[in-house]
């Protein structure tokens, strides 16, 4: 197992496409890290110059201390599980898993105790004599991790494993890799575009963008603390509303914008001061924002606001409100409990304790 | 009534195609005395193998030169291909593309203006007039397309499936004996039947590289047949059947893939 460490890596294609631009961290043994961004932010292009598969522009990467650059994808001890699986569709269960084994020139008895080891932990072991194009989507999908985890690698490379899967399969497997990271002690690279995969399976979560590193940081930190606007947006579902306001003194510190005007707390007041009068982004949860009905602490005046309900989603177990207040537009997830019904006002809470604050220029976090 | 129209034309064309094939057929059985111009179209009154006895003793050894020519270049040049349609679908290298239409042009080549040269060549070398020389010269030529094929065809097999087998600890070599080409079957049937006909049939490059009449393959040799006053009409049509008969049977063997193998990567499947 091993640690992977990226210092200024950059991918630039045929001299002019910046795929991924200046990315520096570090992989800690262990660790399970998701590189989590939109299509085309860079992902992938990571992933693949850490197995090998892409050539590094510019740049260091090491494996355990040791130069990788240019160091052939076989020599670099890793796995890597395949979107589309990439199984070989001439060998059957047992070959596929057995292939990296016996190109390692490993004994019999160590390959098949290994293979049938790996059967076992995947619950495949009845399928060893089929081939590929005999087995489902979710069977073909534990036989490509077989194949990764009887190689037993410095790292294993996950590249969007699951999004072939349907989405019922998808949640058992996202903890079924959980649980395997946990028993193997695995050192993992994950690249996803799911959010939900990132915040379930991740220790470490990286959050790329246009080829740029936006933020680095645990599901807590990323979730709770996201260093910009594109990372508040893209975490969390329904992603946080942004609502463009001013910061405003008017005994204690105010959040006013064209439908709303609340209350700073205290605590934030002193980061806040400088803002005074400038134009910023008010960014909260829509699940920090309640029916007054069901709300903890509403505060009248403080950190309430009346507001017209435009359209009405109920899910069950909460529903989710589409609100207007002035031009501002807003998405609360509220409790199912709640009597609001479309083109009717609504009065609405909002936990003013965990909002953001960006800058509305840059989109970096100021609070 | 539609359908009798139909059934009219297909008929029709079939009998207009299979004519000549009447023939030589009947041409083929008959004895050299029943031959003339008037009774052409007749059935054999007297059905007769000695035009096939007397092609086969004439062409035996050009048919084995043919088949020790066919065989051999088919396969080198299909592996060749193989390996090159691996390079060109697989890696990623500088010019790739400028270097493939450069192979490609090979195709566009007439056979008549590079005779000149070819043949110095082979001499220099010490080839000229020799099977293993126009072993070489179809091995060369057949190049363009067998890569073409198996370029396309490894085009649609996904790239991580190579990448996987590197991953898994394959270099170059062992990425392609274990992985690529197991699969290649269906490319490999569609350039075998391509070069095996081609190579057999080949006329030019074989009157021109073997001088010798006992080197020569058998479709300079059928040539040949034709003496120089007499034509033995039975004997040349069982000599064109006899010659014919080896790519039928690849045909036969081999076709059901080769549509397959043609059509593959134009369809999903």
């Amino acid at each position: 197992m091993a640690k992977v460490e990226l210092e200024r890596v950059w991918k630039i294609y045929e001299g002019k496409v910046e795929a991924v631009k200046d990315a520096t961290f570090t992989i800690e043994d262990k660790e399970f890290v998701v590189l989590l961004g939109p299509s085309g932010c860079g992902k992938t292009t990571t992933l693949r110059m850490i197995a090998g598969l892409e050539e590094i522009t510019r740049g260091t990467l090491k494996i355990d201390g040791k130069v990788m650059n240019d160091v052939e994808p076989k020599d670099r001890d890793i796995a890597m599980v395949f979107q589309n699986y990439a199984l070989y569709p001439h060998m059957t269960v047992y070959d596929n898993m057995a292939f990296g084994l016996k190109l390692r020139k490993f004994p019999k008895d160590e390959i098949d105790r290994r293979v049938k080891e790996a059967a076992k932990i995947l619950g495949i072991e009845e399928l060893l004599d089929r081939k590929p194009r005999q087995l489902s989507g979710g069977q073909r999908q534990r036989v490509a991790v077989g194949r990764a985890i009887v190689r037993d690698p410095k790292v294993f490379l996950f590249d969007e494993p699951l999004s072939n899967l349907d989405a019922k399969l998808r949640v058992q497997m996202r903890s079924e890799l959980k649980k395997l990271h946990h028993r193997l002690e695995a050192t993992i690279v994950y690249v996803t575009h799911d959010q939900i995969e990132a915040m379930t399976m991740a220790n470490k979560i990286i959050v790329m963008k246009s080829g740029v590193i936006q933020q680095i940081g645990t599901p807590h930190e990323i979730y709770n603390k996201p260093a910009n606007t594109f990372v508040a947006g893209f975490i969390g579902s329904p992603a946080m509303n942004f609502v463009d306001s001013k910061i405003i003194q008017d005994n204690g510190l105010w959040i006013k914008s064209s439908g709303l005007k609340l209350k700073i707390p205290k605590q934030f007041e002193e980061q806040l001061e400088e803002y005074v009068d400038k134009n910023v982004i008010f960014g909260i949860r829509p699940e920090n924002i309640y029916d007054k009905m069901f709300a903890m602490a509403p505060v009248e005046g403080e950190n309430t606001a009346a507001v017209m309900v435009d359209v009405v989603e109920p899910l069950g177990s909460e529903t989710i409100l589409h609100l207007v207040a002035g031009d501002d537009r807003l998405v609360a997830v509220v409790d199912p409990k709640t009597e609001a019904k479309e083109e009717q006002k609504i009065d609405i809470v909002f936990d003013m304790n965990v909002m953001h604050i960006f800058d509305k220029e840059t989109g970096k976090a100021i609070l | 009534m539609k359908k009798i129209f139909t059934y009219f034309f297909l008929i029709l064309i079939s009998l207009y195609i299979l004519v000549p094939l009447y023939v030589l057929l009947a041409t083929t059985f008959k004895p050299l005395q029943e031959i003339g111009i008037s009774d052409m179209w007749k059935l054999p009154k007297d059905w007769s193998l000695s035009g096939f006895i007397k092609a086969f003793q004439k062409l035996g050894p050009n048919l084995k030169n043919s088949f020790y020519l066919t065989i051999p270049a088919t396969i080198i040049s299909a592996f060749i291909g193989s390996i090159n349609g691996y390079v060109f679908s697989k890696v990623k290298f500088k010019y790739a593309n400028l270097i493939f239409a450069i192979i490609l042009f090979g195709m566009f080549i007439p056979y008549q203006s590079i005779l000149f040269p070819l043949i110095r060549f082979l001499q220099s070398i010490k080839l000229y007039g020799t099977i293993s020389g126009l072993i070489l010269v179809h091995v060369v030529y057949g190049i363009p397309i067998t890569t073409l094929i198996f370029r396309n065809y490894y085009s649609e097999v996904p790239n991580e499936l190579v990448e996987a087998s590197y991953m898994d600890g394959a270099g170059f070599f062992k990425t392609y004996t274990k992985v690529l080409f197991p699969i290649s079957i269906p490319a490999f049937v569609v350039v075998i039947i391509w070069q095996f006909t081609n190579i057999w049939n080949e006329f030019l490059f074989a009157v021109t590289v073997t001088s010798s009449p006992d080197k020569q393959p058998v479709t300079v040799a059928l040539v040949n047949l034709a003496g120089s006053q007499v034509v033995e009409w039975n004997v040349q049509m069982a000599g064109a059947l006899l010659t014919a008969l080896p790519t039928l049977v690849v045909y036969v063997l081999l076709g059901k893939y080769f549509i397959r193998g043609l059509l593959a990567g134009s369809v999903k499947g």
